[in-house]
């Protein structure tokens, strides 16, 4: 089993250094303070919200709503937070008890959580659009300051990634909360005849993906300094991408925090590489959409390697 | 008291009576036009809700994420070969539902040769069709062939023509259900993959063939849905994406899979068509309008849980 679990994490990690190598081959600029800032200062928000996502998948469940959620998230940061920061709190803090609510709902009455999490998107696009009916807002002085600080010898976007990655790791694969919670996706039926309460720790997976859902949208309005209603739509696709990538899977309780945060950094950079190929743009979201391929195929050949081993 | 029972019984009823709330807005004017409407707009998307249909029934994670990108892709290639020419609308339906086909083919080798979850593996082929019809298409606007476009928009014994063919259609994917061994082969399959497996159904073959007339039922929605609105467009699917998981469920398919209802698909289809009618005549808001529509899918769900749950 360790050595599977080591395997897993291995292929996310060599698939980034790979794209990173191809990057630097092409672009050798971008190997520096300010080229790393660039390449992956976007990845800040998508990787929170691939760990959002994967609070979801960990309990078996699956968000079609993040994009949006995210996207009002950013809406309330860029108006409420900015204007009265008591209200914008307190706004943010109810999205991510709502959050916490409709886990113990699916899990109560046994509802489908794909097709909850598609109503739930229409609900959050709705909201966004009456916030924010037109782009616009403004980001907080302080989150902007976050966002863009500049730490001695390492980017913020480094930084900010291995920070994310070190927290959750602890919280979902070292502490006892974490195991149960995982244990959750592996077998509900047994956590719950070894005494724990399912309904609130699913709740407290949603939860936890409703906070990471908040922190994504407060980092991409501190680097966009403005929001509109659809401005991460593509962040549901994006994070379950990226979690399958960081070597997840959608029933069981398997996921890597490491592993997710690893994904969503290849997700981003691989952006950043097609554009460096110059390639036509008209064939980006599909050369997007082939790299999302290639690194599937390369787990199937490791995990074959690794069952055999 | 039986017709109660019916799964499918509350996407109707619940249909009707937004129908009724929104003529009750003009005491009963404008009933027939948008009657009409919704069976034109419904039309679009209960073909690709029965296509939807059909691989949710496959079992739990299995779900076609690609139906937008292959509508767009098929009436992109299908519009550009029929290049407004008059009587090439037989050769575009032809083109549509081949590179319908080709797609499901495309979906299927993945999931099955690299077994990727359908989830991931729609997703990642249709950022690839995306392209394709990015770089096929380069931002023309081709309209359809002028009796292509008539058959689209015109009407047959007072029933909009692509409602015929949505209907024609619906009764087909029906009697295949219920009535032959493929059909059962694919409740069985979704039921119990590894039960239906044991038993001797070829498995596989229930899946490519699924996963190959969802895509071609994609294609056929695309190419009638850019000859309706006069041309094909970029994002003319995506609203499809959402919309054929939601009438599937609405309708009182499972989505665990394994039981599927076709009639509830149509009931489905044009009540979320008539929501959005309903809250526009009302004047709400296009944030309003999302949250009511979101508000009542949710409603529908927990209902058709609480009816599952008290037996």
């Amino acid at each position: 089993m360790t050595r599977l679990s080591r395997y897993r994490i291995l292929l996310p990690v060599l698939s980034l250094a790979i794209l990173l190598a191809a990057t630097f081959w092409m672009q050798p600029r971008a190997m520096s303070y300010f080229g790393l800032n660039l390449l992956f200062n976007l990845a800040v928000p998508i990787a929170l919200a691939t760990i959002a996502q994967m609070m979801i998948i960990m309990v078996n469940d699956i968000d079609l709503s993040l994009g949006a959620f995210v996207s009002l998230v950013a809406c309330v940061t860029a108006t409420f937070l900015h204007d009265t920061p008591l209200l914008g709190l307190a706004i943010l803090a109810a999205l991510i008890l709502t959050y916490a609510a409709l886990g113990a709902m699916i899990h109560a009455l046994d509802l489908p959580a794909i097709v909850v999490t598609l109503g739930m998107s229409f609900i959050w696009g709705g909201i966004a659009l009456f916030i924010l009916p037109s782009p616009g807002g403004a980001s907080p002085g302080w989150l902007r300051s976050l966002m863009t600080i500049k730490p001695p010898m390492i980017p913020m976007a480094i930084v900010a990634a291995i920070t994310i990655a070190a927290l959750t790791h602890l919280l979902i694969m070292r502490s006892g909360i974490g195991t149960v919670l995982r244990g959750v996706g592996g077998n509900a039926r047994s956590v719950a005849r070894a005494g724990w309460p399912v309904i609130r720790l699913k709740a407290l997976a949603y939860g936890l993906a409703g906070l990471f859902g908040v922190l994504a949208g407060m980092a991409l309005v501190g680097l966009t300094t403005s929001a509109d209603a659809n401005i991460a739509l593509r962040y549901t696709l994006l994070s379950i991408a990226g979690v399958i990538l960081g070597g997840g899977e959608f029933i069981g309780g398997k996921v890597s925090p490491v592993g997710a945060v690893i994904g969503a950094l290849t997700l981003t950079l691989a952006a950043s590489f097609l554009s460096f190929l110059r390639l036509s743009p008209d064939w980006q979201i599909g050369a997007q959409g082939a790299i999302l391929i290639l690194v599937l195929t390369a787990r199937l050949i490791f995990s074959r390697r690794g069952a055999e081993a | 008291m039986i017709l109660l029972r019916k799964p499918w019984i509350w996407s109707w009823a619940a249909a009707a009576l937004t129908f009724a709330l929104t003529i009750a807005l003009t005491s009963g004017r404008g009933g027939s036009e948008l009657a009409y409407a919704a069976l034109s707009f419904g039309a679009f998307a209960a073909i690709v809700g029965l296509g939807q249909m059909l691989v949710i029934t496959l079992g739990p994670g299995n779900v076609d994420l690609s139906i937008p990108a292959t509508m767009t892709l098929s009436a992109t290639l299908a519009l550009k070969v029929m290049a407004s020419e008059p009587g090439t609308a037989f050769l575009g339906l032809v083109i549509a539902l081949a590179v319908g086909f080709g797609a499901g083919l495309a979906n299927f080798a993945l999931i099955f040769l690299l077994r990727l979850p359908p989830i991931i593996a729609t997703l990642a082929a249709s950022l690839i069709y995306q392209s394709l019809a990015i770089w096929s298409n380069r931002g023309l606007r081709i309209k359809p062939p002028e009796p292509l476009a008539d058959f689209a928009t015109g009407r047959f014994l007072g029933l909009p023509n692509v409602a015929w063919v949505g209907l024609t259609l619906a009764v087909a994917v029906w009697i295949i259900l219920e009535r032959s061994v493929w059909g059962r082969w694919l409740l069985a399959t979704g039921q119990n993959m590894r039960a239906a497996r044991l038993a001797g159904v070829p498995v596989e073959r229930v899946r490519a063939t699924t996963y190959v007339t969802v895509a071609t039922f994609a294609g056929l929605a695309g190419y009638l849905l850019a000859s309706f609105s006069g041309g094909a467009a970029l994002n003319m699917g995506a609203e499809y994406l959402l919309m054929s998981i939601a009438v599937v469920v609405i309708g009182g398919s499972s989505i665990a899979g394994g039981d599927s209802n076709v009639p509830g698909v149509w009931g489905a289809a044009l009540f979320m068509f008539l929501v959005v009618s309903m809250l526009n005549s009302y004047g709400a808001g296009a944030g309003v309008r999302n949250v009511l529509t979101g508000t009542i899918v949710i409603a529908i769900v927990i209902a058709a849980s609480t009816r599952r749950l008290r037996p």
